[in-house]
């Protein structure tokens, strides 16, 4: 099990990789993610699943390296094993018939937003997807997710493809052309931030899927807790994915920065 | 009071080397001998590492002459006091004899993790409370060293002796049925080895990557080292038990899959993971974490391992909540992990603690502070949201309240500040929901703990509970025990079925 059967460089720091874990391709539904370890002596990290192949019996992962585990992650090859694969965990997106939904994701966060936007399309919704990435090299899966939604906006922050901006200005874009039903915002936990004050104000209901650091993964320790609509949550059982405009986004920023600063010896 | 085999413990008793050894010495003889002090480890040594075992086990001589103490009555009441029931006159007598793989031999009927409850079980409420003994105001036969010191002798002997050890592996009879554990902690370990011993297959799924439950990420190597957990695996692996790593039960597999996989019987296990809090101002900034956080970075994850690339918060000022055992191993790694101040924050007094006296005394050994009758009521932070201080209500104990202890009462007034850099929480535990949430069928109380009966038995037939997800959050031995009288009980529902 575990085994790396594909795997592809979208940039120079975003890998995909094609795993085989039969049982998880089975039991997944999008939103939900995965723990990993990379070796006997890695730490324990949430990815989410991109999309699985059922009758391959394989998950796709999509990471970023931005720590030491992360880029043991990429540096693995076709043929290596990851030590630890569990899941699929959190509870799945909710998918339903809504009208017209809104996706915005930034940077790696793109990558779970992929079968949120598959999910969401075969529902029936007009599904337009707003992709946002610093320049044009780190804008990933635009051609795939043009065959699962009727329009891509690609957004990057020095105009090398796309339109130049933010995310939030492609978002808003949208919401002034037409009537929005709902929004759906992964990535970088201060781009969910400015993406649920701007739907705030035009007051569409948007969804976040929350980036905390865990550990177990299974409720257990409360490392992921967040406030949300003024409640204790834990983003592994009772998310990750929460109502954005009650996310108390700068303590969930605050948190993530936890390890950081160094820790005295 | 349980029914004991008393034919069994007279057969046994009556054997005429046991009758000759029972009159070798007289009973003033034997309850003249002082009981047995536990060698410990140098405290300044101990609390340099995160490592070194604080209690060292008996030496040989030592355990011979405790075992003299032992006065082999006809009725032990010691085996009531003992939630798994081993036949302690009877392991005793073959220490006093030298005999010590006779003596595990005798303790591995009907105990699957004798050097895990050597170490962890509270005896002085347990068996160790029924001792004879006790009537003539003498402390009891140390009962938990004992059987310590035989699962030490047995572990040893076989590491050193693989083959005979391998000559001496059970190989149960296959009976053709299987049954699912979920869940790979000290109640799921115990219905394991009772199941295999009675010829089922038996697999068992755990959700994190290492099999053992609380044993492995919670109670700390210097208590439990996880060498000694892994040995009691392996010796139910060679029973033939398996072990799949990584696999949810509810997530990765459901209900319906372990129906498609033909498992006659399932026994959930699965324990309380949902760490408490207190829900005051400030416990969501950076350094405030639960025990089960700390204590699986440490013990889990060996945080502090040279290769190991998963961080633990140090601190110097480390304040741990709470009055448990849990909140104890907390405390005692923070000082081990090179906290100036490790304090324990308790909002009852020192008698009302429902740590193991034990664990206490080491605690207070190793320097740690205890702040009795205070209660945190807020933490403040610096300008990163790092916790920096904490402010403390001090109590003073009122009437008794339901439980029948006195009822700790806020000071008016009466508020300090003192600083912290980590604050560990330790307040208790609530059942993991996973498994109620994705069975179907299952009575759930409305604490979240599965409804069984007598029987560990659950209102879907053939899917028995027990351990933490029934009771709560409470101890390794009532887990086991549960193991046990679960294992007994769907074993006769599965034969009457079939």
């Amino acid at each position: 099990m575990n085994l790396i059967v594909e795997k592809k460089n979208f940039s120079e720091k975003v890998v995909m990789l094609r795993v085989e874990a039969p049982r998880i391709a089975r039991a997944r539904k999008p939103g939900h993610f995965v723990i990993v370890r990379v070796s006997e002596t890695g730490e324990r990290i949430p990815l989410t699943i991109a999309s699985a192949n059922e009758k391959e019996g394989t998950i796709t992962l999509v990471i970023q390296a931005v720590g030491s585990s992360s880029q043991r992650i990429n540096a693995l090859k076709v043929g290596d094993y990851l030590h630890d694969v569990v899941g699929p965990l959190g509870r799945p997106t909710e998918i339903e018939k809504v009208g017209t939904v809104v996706c915005a994701g930034g940077g790696v966060g793109v990558a779970p937003l992929y079968p949120i936007v598959e999910g969401f399309h075969k529902a029936g919704n007009r599904v337009i997807v707003v992709l946002a990435a610093r320049n044009k090299d780190l804008v990933i899966l635009e051609d795939e997710m043009k065959k699962v939604s009727d329009e891509v906006i690609v957004m990057t922050d020095d105009g090398s493809s796309g339109r130049k901006g933010l995310v939030t200005a492609g978002v808003e874009e949208v919401i002034k052309r037409e009537k929005v039903d709902r929004c759906i915002t992964i990535g970088p936990a201060i781009m969910m931030k400015f993406v649920a004050k701007l739907t705030k104000e035009y007051n569409i209901p948007t969804v976040s899927s929350l980036n905390a650091i865990m550990v177990d993964g299974t409720g257990m320790c409360g490392a992921c807790r967040v406030t949300v609509g003024g409640q204790r949550k834990f983003v592994c059982v009772d998310g990750p994915e929460f109502d954005a405009h009650q996310v108390d986004f700068d303590e969930l920023l605050m948190r993530l920065n936890s390890y950081k600063t160094p820790l005295k010896k | 009071m349980k029914n004991l085999d008393l034919d069994l413990i007279k057969e046994r008793r009556e054997q005429p080397w046991r009758e000759e050894l029972r009159k070798s010495k007289k009973p003033k003889e034997r309850n003249s001998v002082p009981r047995v002090k536990m060698p410990e480890a140098p405290i300044e040594e101990r609390i340099s590492s995160l490592t070194i075992e604080v209690n060292q086990g008996l030496t040989e001589e030592q355990a011979l002459l405790e075992a003299t103490r032992c006065l082999d009555c006809p009725k032990p009441s010691c085996m009531i006091g003992c939630p798994v029931e081993i036949h302690i006159p009877s392991f005793i007598k073959f220490v006093e004899a030298g005999k010590y793989l006779d003596a595990a031999k005798i303790i591995r009927e009907t105990s699957s993790l004798p050097a895990v409850c050597g170490r962890v079980c509270p005896q002085e409420r347990q068996c160790e409370s029924q001792c004879v003994y006790n009537a003539m105001k003498k402390p009891p036969v140390a009962i938990g060293y004992l059987e310590r010191f035989v699962a030490d002798y047995e572990r040893e002997y076989d590491q050193s002796h693989p083959k005979k050890a391998e000559e001496t592996h059970i190989t149960p009879q296959l009976n053709g049925m299987k049954v699912a554990v979920v869940g790979s902690g000290p109640a799921g370990l115990s219905f394991a080895g009772d199941m295999a011993k009675l010829g089922y297959q038996v697999n068992v799924f755990e959700a994190l990557h290492d099999v053992g439950g609380v044993l492995k990420y919670g109670i700390p190597e210097y208590r439990l080292p996880n060498s000694v957990v892994e040995a009691e695996i392996q010796k139910l692996r060679d029973l033939g038990v398996t072990f799949e790593t990584n696999t949810i039960i509810g997530a990765t597999l459901s209900q319906e899959d372990l129906e498609e996989m033909g498992f006659d019987g399932v026994f959930v296990a699965s324990g309380a993971g949902l760490p408490n809090f207190m829900g005051i101002p400030g416990e969501n900034y950076i350094g405030v974490m639960s025990s089960n956080e700390y204590l699986t970075r440490v013990n889990l994850m060996h945080a502090r391992g040279l290769e190991s690339e998963t961080p633990v918060m140090l601190g110097e000022n480390v304040a741990v909540i709470g009055g448990g055992n849990t909140a104890m191993d907390s405390v005692r790694t923070a000082k081990r992990l090179g906290a100036k101040r490790a304090m324990i924050i308790y909002r009852r007094s020192l008698e009302e603690m429902p740590a193991r006296l034990e664990e206490v005394h080491h605690a207070m050994d190793e320097g740690v502070e205890f702040l009795n009758l205070h209660n945190p009521i807020e933490y403040k932070s610096d300008e990163n949201g790092r916790v920096k201080t904490m402010l403390l209500q001090k109590m003073e104990l009122g009437e008794p309240d339901a439980s029948g202890r006195r009822r700790p009462v806020p000071i008016e007034g009466a508020i300090e500040e003192i600083p912290v850099d980590v604050v560990v929480v330790s307040i208790g535990v609530s059942p993991n929901p996973l498994v109620p949430n994705n069975f179907n069928g299952l009575k759930i109380s409305p604490k979240g703990t599965i409804l069984v009966n007598e029987d560990n038995q659950t209102d879907v037939p053939k899917i028995f509970a027990g351990g933490d997800i029934v009771r709560g959050g409470a101890t390794v031995i009532l887990a086991m025990g549960d193991g046990r009288k679960a294992a007994a009980a769907m074993d006769e529902y599965l034969k009457n079925k079939k």
